[in-house]
């Protein structure tokens, strides 16, 4: 068991949460994807759009393993040319979102139900159809895990998520 | 979402004609402006416009080596004897995929390359059209940086990148992809030698209190050991090392990569650590209290079991690559920086540690267990070999290998006094690599003896290079440890496989390379009992115009130890059969 910067303990299999900032090109981003396949590491979810700069892209990685492996992981992706900042947020509040839109089977008796469930999450419903609803719901990982783990038993159709994407927090109170 | 080309500006348009250069023409202006004087390059397709050019040019080389893995090998032969960059230039398609090994290669053993490749034209390229591979793609893994080019704009920037990334921090390859019709697409050559990669800045001075906790923990300590691998040699800090290890007099071991990085005539040598290195190096890696590793990457091959690796000792590491540290074995102090940098650095702070003790310890050990040339005077010791070459040469020369028993052997029995002087594939261990690799060598470094030692099974992966070296009239001794068998895989398969020498022996289809050496013009000597290896090596010394092979054939069932066998401790040794 190691302890982290803000106290908390940390176990050896730990979720970390990585941004990087990279020059906004394919062969980056594929060499960024190499490292994780090429030396064994994992990748739990992964999102790459724009950042501030137009020549520059950010992409959050979320990942595990124990403290090692995520060193590891930091400094390989340090090496990559076009890598021009590494931030393991993990160790910083940090704000996290996820965006998942759900498509599932709502019957006239199951269709209130789900609404209901989905205002409980503040999701919204974004299409409808006599036998099934589109369900849009934001939040972090865990957040919509359960979402959609609310929604299971009613009969999923189909799942789009987009992985993380986060920033470090200025503020360090609850938004 | 943009396609690899980095950073593209827009397309000039050009003014005046005469002022404007073709892809080519950059290309060659652009290496001529960054002092390449060498190219290792094969013809084809998709770089014909690039040859065109180069058919005027007379103030580079273009060395045309037979096949494109050899090219890549020859390259990093020349980077690893110069300290330059070696240039390798390649057709699309087969080309490229060919270049592939020398490359990994390279890239193992952190070698300086660029490798330039054509490509399909651009509007071509995902067509599966003749001779296209995605050689970026394929590389990529295998490259520390890697280019398509499709705007000629672009392509002397990326080039003098190109270099800059090869050459700085880490060093390592770098592939340029050059699409046919951007070769012949015309731009304004800049000159603008400046380049700026703002992501990439590699560290060079170590941190303060880093180096005063290492200075502080070698002059306490009671058996301190300098661990210095193949950083020394690319970081060209031979000379801060000596002086440092001869001042505080601290023993030092290489790895194989860093053979020669400290003079093993010095008292404080204790040549090779690692699966067959010395008795003392590992003896002295396993009892020290301070570990002082530089430029050393803490390898599977150098540390035996892990949890038996220098189980009591203190571990200073210094390395410009943060990702080496403590990635096998944890480091008490981390220094991220450039050793030529950090070891001047350390022993401005440190005294002379009161070490008698421990160098009595060693000294017993150096004389109880010395490496061993057995004595025979009918058949040809392999180790005798390369005493003898090492004899012949007096320490001076480049020696290069293969891989395997011979290899080790060299390692072994070869005094190494000058860095950039022992030349192996140590990372990924490729056979094939050390005939090319020597005359890379000899091209970029005429004034010094170059000698290959290899093995009958190595030689036969790239002997067709004779064809290069009769050309250019390399003079390199090529000295074949003859033991017609993949001597390695032999002796592993009589230790751990039952003597069951599977597809091991090679007698029956070796040629006879006396023979073979001279149908390509080259001098093709034979020995068999050490009296004519002596005199055989006494006329190839001689010989100063073409390549010699000098065929020695040894004894076959000769084992290479000390041996650390894979999955035991470095000080669990086997030091010979009784
Ligand atoms: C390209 C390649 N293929 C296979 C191997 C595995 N290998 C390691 S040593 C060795 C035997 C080398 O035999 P030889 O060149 O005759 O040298 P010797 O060990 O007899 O000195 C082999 C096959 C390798 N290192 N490289």
């Amino acid at each position: 068991m190691k302890i982290s910067k803000n106290g908390t303990a940390k176990s050896t299999n730990d979720k970390h949460t990585l941004s990087v900032l990279v020059s906004y090109n394919l062969n980056a981003l594929l060499r960024i994807i190499g490292i994780f396949s090429g030396k064994g590491f994992e990748i739990d979810s992964i999102s790459f759009g724009s950042g501030k700069e137009s020549n520059l892209a950010r992409i959050t990685i979320t990942t595990h393993g124990d403290e090692q492996i995520i060193e590891q992981i930091t400094k390989q992706l340090h090496k990559i040319i076009d890598v021009v900042k590494v931030n393991d947020l993990t160790y910083d509040s940090f704000v996290e979102r996820e965006l998942a839109l759900i498509k599932v089977n709502a019957t006239r008796s199951s269709r209130s139900e789900i609404m209901q469930i989905a205002q409980v999450f503040r999701a919204k419903v974004i299409d409808i159809s006599p036998q099934k609803l589109a369900i849009e719901v934001t939040g972090n990982r865990d957040k919509v895990n359960a979402f959609i783990g609310m929604l299971d038993p009613f009969g999923i159709d189909e799942i789009a998520r987009t992985g993380s994407v986060a920033l470090k927090r200025e503020f360090e109170g609850t938004v | 979402m943009k396609s690899i080309d980095s950073a593209e500006t827009d397309d000039a348009t050009p003014s005046s004609e005469t002022a404007f250069l073709n892809g080519a023409e950059i290309l060659i202006r652009t290496l001529k402006d960054i002092n390449v004087d060498t190219i290792f390059g094969y013809p084809g397709g998709a770089v014909l416009p690039v040859y065109d050019e180069l058919f005027d040019v007379h103030d580079l080389n273009h060395v045309l080596i037979r096949h494109e893995q050899a090219g890549s090998h020859a390259a990093d032969g020349y980077a690893r004897a110069t300290g330059k960059p070696g240039v390798v230039l390649v057709t699309s398609g087969p080309g490229g995929t060919n270049t592939v090994t020398g490359i990994a290669t390279a890239a193992m053993d952190s070698i300086p390359m660029v490798v330039f490749t054509g490509q399909v034209p651009t509007n071509m390229i995902g067509n599966d059209a003749f001779q296209e591979a995605d050689i970026v793609g394929i590389t990529r893994p295998i490259t520390k940086q890697n280019y398509l080019v499709k705007d000629v704009n672009n392509l002397e920037r990326v080039i003098r990148e190109a270099f800059h990334v090869a050459t700085s921090g880490r060093p390592g390859p770098v592939l340029v992809d050059l699409p046919k019709d951007m070769i012949q697409n015309k731009c304004q050559y800049s000159g603008q030698k400046e380049v700026s990669i703002p992501s990439y800045k590699p560290t060079r001075e170590g941190h303060s209190t880093q180096i005063s906790k290492a200075a502080h923990l070698l002059s306490n300590a009671k058996k301190p050991l300098i661990y210095a691998g193949g950083g020394v040699v690319l970081g060209e800090a031979w000379k801060e090392l000596t002086d440092m290890a001869e001042r505080l007099n601290i023993p030092v071991t290489t790895t194989l990569m860093g053979l020669g990085g400290f003079p093993e005539g010095k008292p404080q040598s204790l040549g090779m650590l690692g699966m067959h290195g010395t008795y003392y190096a590992n003896m002295a890696t396993t009892e020290c209290d301070v570990l002082l590793a530089v430029g050393a990457r803490f390898d599977d091959r150098v540390t035996g079991r892990l949890d038996g690796f220098s189980p009591n000792s203190k571990k200073i590491h210094i390395d410009i690559d943060p990702s080496n540290i403590g990635k096998n074995v944890p480091v008490d102090v981390p220094i991220v920086g450039d050793v030529k940098k950090v070891l001047p650095a350390i022993d401005r702070q440190a005294q002379k540690p009161a070490i008698d003790d421990w160098w009595d310890t060693i000294n017993t050990w150096k004389k109880e267990h010395p490496l061993i040339i057995p004595e025979s005077s009918d058949t040809i010791k392999p180790q005798l070999m390369v005493q003898r070459i090492s004899e012949v040469t007096n320490g001076e020369a480049i020696v290069v290998t293969d891989v395997g028993q011979h290899q080790m052997w060299a390692a072994q029995h070869y005094t190494f006094n000058h860095p950039q002087s022992f030349l192996s594939s140590g990372g990924l261990g490729t056979m094939g690599y050390g005939f090319p690799a020597a005359m890379g060598a000899a091209l970029g470094c005429p004034d010094r003896p170059v000698v290959c030692i290899t093995g009958d099974g190595g030689f036969q992966m790239t002997i067709y290079e004779l064809a290069t070296a009769v050309e250019y009239e390399i003079p390199i001794k090529i000295a074949i440890m003859n033991n017609n068998c993949l001597g390695m895989v032999r002796q592993w398969q009589e230790l751990f496989y039952n003597k069951r020498y599977s597809h091991s022996i090679l007698k029956k289809g070796n040629p006879d390379f006396v023979k073979l050496a001279e149908s390509y013009g080259a001098a093709g000597f034979r020995a068999s009992n050490p009296k004519e290896m002596d005199s055989v090596l006494e006329q190839a010394m001689e010989i100063n115009d073409r390549p010699v092979v000098m065929d020695f054939v040894v004894e076959e069932f000769e084992n290479c130890y000390p041996m650390v066998p894979s999955g035991a401790a470095l000080n669990e040794m086997v030091e010979g059969e009784e």
